[in-house]
């Protein structure tokens, strides 16, 4: 018997319309544990590094984690890998909501499509019984619209619904897989999904997950409760109100948006506005969103209400959460009031919060550049809120410049040409990040920026405050039961929050490189060890003083599957899988020349002590100085054969297959 | 006087998370919290968010026989899908009813499982549920476990003597002594619930 998960991957062939169960091996969950470890496995193994993304070679996994779906407060995380078609390197994306849960109620740890079908379908399934059914009838529809008519005509409100909205039909790079309030939206998985013809996946599931040890499993998760509500009570005092709690940022709860909109940038990732955050701007904001917002909505299992369902007269209603409440407004230098309003239509088209803004607002920084003309924009609006819409239709239509756009700005800049490249400084490896551009380096940060698989900032931060704490009483308060830190690095890490701040301990030069390394591979790890648990970050590595960490993640997990896990075998096992993720990488073409954050991402940049610290970063982590996982490492993870294929493919030799910068 | 347990359900509360679905059916597993499953809930929430509806109801009466006819309500201009309200486990819907066993499932205020209050409510964070206990006058209702909630749909279906030869004749064909207590346990159930 299986514990915690179920043992079964569906395997279905789109281009012949096969369908097969498929019991997985229990090792490959001891070494990789599940979700993301698991996908990036089947990922390394069955996609060679010519298969191009739109190819029907190319495999489309949407995972579950290993304790998804388990009573343990919050794991219901679905994870989602491909090779994206922006970046061309392994793409992941997560989202929470309901999903999850209910694929592992009806059986199976992950749904893994290949192939392409004919025509649009969805897949139906429905414990042992699974179809492919024709979506004929929902080409065009909005993801949400979507998910409710498949719900309607298989007559069960029960079943959980993922879709793509016409974004992800026409295949637009940064279209997003929805479902309810949860999006999977980075690098371009939904491109994917819209070129293998799927549009939808529905799953009803009546099983049940079996649990190993179940009272030891529940006391640990009462624990957990306990300490949420603990958190719930106890906010972080001395940092910025979004890390004062748990769960993803409470953008539907919270009114004060002062931190948010003088530190991120407005437009295309261009202007500071220090001074925006006024009494007259809050009251207006704060009266939008408490027209709006009418009730606070979670995720499975989850006690933390993340999410908002609004109801906007004239436009409907939805559910958002998180930082797109902002990132449209800021992007068209515009208000919340507009940012609800194009939010719903961007949802339902299902395009990334993110990245839809910064590409718009690249279009419009270009129009005013006199780089795309009037030919280009006929009958382009005068004013930023009408443009936005303007774009908005064109893209997730592949209309005209929209086809052009849909790119995201990397490959756009490029095909545009004409200096447009200049207005490409917000991309990292050829995917928008978030608006934000500071002052002085934030060496950590570099690393994490250049770094990080996910390329995505959020996906790789936490724990750590943003900036020091302003007292002495406030940062012992804050060290006194900061019982998360790793073991051995106790007096280390709360030393750090002691001296950072004080006389010389400030960036670039502190904290010193060695302090680096082991905080960003803090971060890092637990992110790793979420992405294959299925636990939200939301309470585990993303916030600070989190109720689940290193010393209780790995008796949960031992308690749910039987698996005998300790603190060690579990960051070995992230570090396993995030050497597998890099392996997969470097075999596309990855290489240190790609680690690297925009030029303008902090107005002092230091060079020279750049490329120091990682240098000795890709020492920490084992790999060569060009950022390739070595030898040695791979084989004490257990990846020999990773490292063989590597040697084989000619990738340890200096001057093998290079990503260059035209890709 | 008795003791009556009330779950209060504020139905703006809830969030939609089903917390209570998912401890439910895992404090009824067995052995306990051995697994979770929210076809076995005895609480379900009718979930439409298109609707902004999130309703907890817990599991009540079986019956045998579904209404005739339908009732829908509308409260504060918002309509309630079709039974919304109801508890009962119906053979005119899936909800509260044993995926595995097809027997009804009935909220107990888990004293079988012998909790100080009822999971739903420990896991509801946010006070969508929340408890009570308030004494009144009346006879001390008798709370069913689940032996006795699944025995008494099959005699309502079946009637009290064919289940009662059913069990004769699978207890003599069992035919080993470790089964002996198991048996007794169904045929005392059985007895009690013809008597009433």
């Amino acid at each position: 018997m299986r514990y915690s998960e179920t043992g079964y991957n569906l395997e279905v062939d789109l281009s012949r319309g096969n369908i097969e169960r498929v019991e997985t091996d229990p090792k490959a969950t001891e070494l990789h544990l599940g979700g993301l470890g698991t996908n990036a496995k089947i990922l390394w193994d069955r996609i060679s590094p010519e298969v191009e993304p739109f190819s029907p070679e190319n495999l489309l996994i949407f995972g579950t984690g290993l304790l998804t779906g388990t009573f343990a407060p919050g794991a219901n995380r679905t994870i989602v890998s491909s090779i994206s078609p922006q970046t061309q390197l392994m793409a992941f994306s997560m989202m929470g909501g309901f999903w999850a849960p209910e694929l592992k109620f009806a059986g199976y740890d992950k749904v893994v499509i290949r192939g392409k079908s004919p025509n649009l379908v969805y897949l139906w399934i429905n414990d042992d019984k699974v179809e492919i059914r024709d979506a004929s009838h929902l080409q065009g529809k909005g993801a949400f619209e979507a998910q409710e008519l498949i719900k309607e005509e298989l007559r069960d409100a029960k079943i959980q619904v993922l879709s793509i909205g016409l974004a992800g039909e026409n295949r637009v790079y940064f279209a997003s897989i929805e479902h309810g309030k949860s999006s999977a939206s980075r690098l371009g998985i939904a491109a994917v999904m819209g070129d293998k013809n799927l549009k939808a996946v529905a799953v009803r599931g009546r099983k049940d997950i079996n649990i190993a040890q179940p009272e030891e499993f529940n006391k640990l998760c009462d624990e957990v409760w306990e300490n949420i509500k603990v958190r719930l009570k106890n906010p972080v005092r001395g940092q910025i109100p979004i890390l004062e709690s748990i769960g993803a940022p409470q953008e539907m709860a919270i009114r004060d948006e002062q931190w948010h909109t003088s530190n991120f940038s407005w437009g295309n990732a261009r202007t500071r506005r220090r001074d925006y955050w006024t009494k007259e701007v809050e009251g207006k904001w704060k009266e939008t969103q408490d027209k709006s917002v009418e009730r606070l909505v979670s995720c499975y299992n989850c006690p933390l209400q993340c999410g908002g369902s609004i109801y906007y007269p004239g436009i409907g209603r939805y559910m958002m959460k998180c930082y797109t409440k902002l990132t449209y407004a800021m992007g068209a230098f515009s208000d919340l009031d507009f940012g609800l309003r194009i939010a719903q239509r961007a949802q339902e088209y299902g395009v990334d919060g993110y990245t839809a803004p910064q590409v718009m607002a690249f279009a419009v920084e270009l129009y005013e550049a006199g780089i795309l003309t009037d030919q280009d924009l006929p009958e382009f609006p005068g004013n930023n809120e009408e443009r936005f819409f303007y774009l908005l239709d064109k893209i997730v239509r592949r209309e005209g410049i929209g086809d052009v756009l849909a790119d995201g700005v990397y490959w756009a800049a490029r095909k545009i040409g004409k200096g447009a490249e200049e207005y490409d400084h917000n991309t990292i490896k050829k995917h928008e990040q978030i608006p934000i551009k500071l002052g002085m380096l934030n060496p950590m940060y570099y690393i994490m920026w250049s770094t990080g698989e996910k390329v995505n900032i959020t996906q790789i931060e936490g724990q750590i405050p943003q900036a020091p704490f302003p007292s002495e009483e406030l940062k012992e308060e804050f060290i006194k039961d900061w019982v998360q830190i790793p073991t051995g690095k106790e007096e280390k890490f709360k030393q750090f929050i002691r001296e950072w701040g004080e006389g010389d301990n400030v960036f670039p030069y502190y904290p010193p490189i060695d302090l680096i390394c082991d905080l960003v591979d803090w971060q890092e790890t637990m992110h790793y060890i979420d992405d294959a648990t299925g636990i939200c970050a939301g309470f585990s590595s993303f916030p600070l003083k989190p109720p689940y960490h290193i010393h209780n993640l790995p008796r949960l997990i031992s308690t749910a599957t039987g698996i005998d896990m300790n603190e060690d075998k579990l960051w070995e096992a992230a570090w396993r899988n995030r050497n597998l993720i890099r392996a997969i990488n470097v075999r596309r073409g990855l290489r240190r020349n790609d680690d690297k954050p925009p030029e303008d991402h902090w107005k002092r940049r230091y060079p020279e002590y750049e490329a120091k610290v990682l240098d000795e970063y890709y020492k920490f982590r084992g790999w060569n100085n060009d950022g390739i996982p070595t030898k040695e490492t791979l084989e004490q993870l257990g990846l020999s054969d990773v490292s063989q294929e590597l040697e084989e493919r000619g990738v340890y030799k200096s001057g093998g297959k290079q990503k260059t910068e035209t890709g | 006087m008795r003791k009556v347990k009330v779950i209060k359900i504020d139905v703006d509360k809830c969030n939609g998370c089903r917390a209570c679905e998912a401890m439910c059916s895992a404090v009824h597993s067995s052995p306990i919290y051995s697994g979770t499953n929210p076809e076995k809930s005895r609480v379900r929430v009718t979930f439409d968010p298109a609707n902004n509806l999130y309703m907890p109801v817990l599991a009540g009466e079986y019956t045998p026989a579904e209404c005739a006819g339908r009732y829908t309500y509308t409260l504060k201009e918002k309509k309630y899908p079709e039974c919304a309200f109801c508890r009962a486990s119906c053979p005119s819907r899936d909800l509260f009813v044993d995926p595995d066993s097809g027997l009804p499932l009935k909220c107990d205020m888990c004293e079988e499982a012998e909790l100080a209050e009822p999971a739903c409510v420990t896991v509801c964070v946010n006070d969508a549920l929340t408890y009570e206990e308030r004494e009144d006058e009346g006879k001390p209702a008798e709370i069913w476990g689940e032996l006795q909630v699944g025995l008494d749909s099959l005699i309502k279906k079946y009637g009290v003597k064919a289940v009662e030869e059913t069990i004769t004749t699978l207890a003599s064909d069992l035919g080993d002594r470790d089964h002996e207590n198991e048996v007794k346990a169904v045929e005392e159930t059985v007895i009690t619930l013809a008597s009433d």
